[in-house]
């Protein structure tokens, strides 16, 4: 068993790590790689909910947030992108 | 409105906010302690009454098996609204063949994306299996595996190609394999109703031990059903993303 000390850092540390990984998704501006930040952050919370002892919630968020997300957002780009041309 | 203005606005709105929203931390029960009934209960209760180690798909496809009806619905909804909506897009662009004269050139797939991509299908398409027939022994369930499994085909497009893609996925297939999914989840609950049961009541034997894969009668089962209408469903709606995106170089 993982001590409660240690189970706390890693959940601070990992809260921290969101909040970190949530304002670089915002602030990045080119729209690629948004999304390819978007999906690290998918990662992040995942972690965050494994941290947080919800392991079905953690492989939901990532099958969606990591994989399914990027890649429907990413097809969408690649749309709008022919369109402009 | 100056820039000025707008930053004092923005202050007194956000002042406003954390105020409320520290008013409403005060309330909050302490770090990690539930005060409801309802979870210290279920704990106790379901292993014994379902056989599924898997506590959350007790939950999730028993105990509240009727929510999870109407969410597995609205993924339904959404693949076919998406397949409506596109299919209208398909049609526009049939009336104006002059816009695919591109003289854009498409870099080839490198070879190194390709066999990474074709390393990976196999595991990804065991993997979403896997866990989709384990919800009732692990945390995992329909729905994760489901999307695990629809990523294994887009693998085989970023493989391969558009075509293969479509050959391995077609649409009819897919539609056919969603609404059986969606549809066999119902009939579960329904045939229940059938036998004077509450609906989605676990009517299947529930094996010999709690723990074992054939344990947990409906649940699994139901996992299956959510398990390849997920699949069936996020496959359909990539798929007609990539039509719509590829049609050109397909």
């Amino acid at each position: 068993m993982i001590s409660a000390g240690l189970m706390n850092t890693l959940q601070v540390t990992v809260l921290v790590l969101v909040a970190a990984g949530a304002t670089v998704v915002v602030r990045t501006r080119s729209r690629i790689r948004q999304v390819l930040a978007l999906s690290v952050y998918g990662m992040l919370l995942a972690i965050l909910f494994l941290a947080f002892q919800a392991p079905d919630v953690t492989l939901s968020e990532l099958t969606v947030g990591a994989i399914a997300l990027p890649i429907i957002l990413l097809l969408a780009i690649a749309k709008v992108r022919k369109r402009e041309q | 409105m100056t820039a000025r203005q707008r930053l004092w606005f923005f202050a007194i709105a956000a002042a406003g906010l954390v105020a409320c929203l520290l008013w409403a931390f005060t309330g909050l029960p302490g770090f990690g302690n539930y005060p409801g009934p309802y979870g210290q209960e279920i704990l106790r209760q379901a292993v014994a009454q379902t056989h599924a180690t898997g506590v959350v798909s007790a939950v999730n496809f028993e105990y509240r098996g009727f929510d999870t009806v109407g969410e597995e619905f609205i993924l339904f909804t959404a693949a076919a609204g998406m397949s409506v909506v596109l299919r209208r897009l398909r049609k526009e662009r049939q009336t104006e063949p002059a816009e695919e004269a591109g003289t854009r050139t498409i870099p080839a797939t490198s070879s190194a994306v390709r066999v990474a991509a074709l390393l990976l299908v196999g595991p990804t398409a065991v993997l979403g299996w896997w866990l989709a027939s384990h919800a009732q022994t692990s945390p995992s369930g329909g729905f994760q595996g489901g999307v695990i499994l629809a990523s294994a085909f887009i693998l085989v497009y970023l493989a391969g190609e558009f075509l293969t893609f479509r050959r391995l996925s077609p649409v009819a297939l897919l539609d056919a394999v969603e609404a059986a999914g969606a549809g066999g989840f119902v009939a579960i609950g329904l045939a229940a109703i059938a036998m004077n049961l509450p609906f989605l009541d676990n009517y299947l034997p529930l094996g010999q031990y709690p723990g074992a894969i054939s344990s947990s009668g409906t649940i699994a089962l139901i996992s299956f059903f959510v398990g390849i209408e997920v699949a069936a469903a996020f496959t359909a709606i990539i798929g007609e993303l990539l039509e719509q995106t590829l049609l050109r170089r397909a």
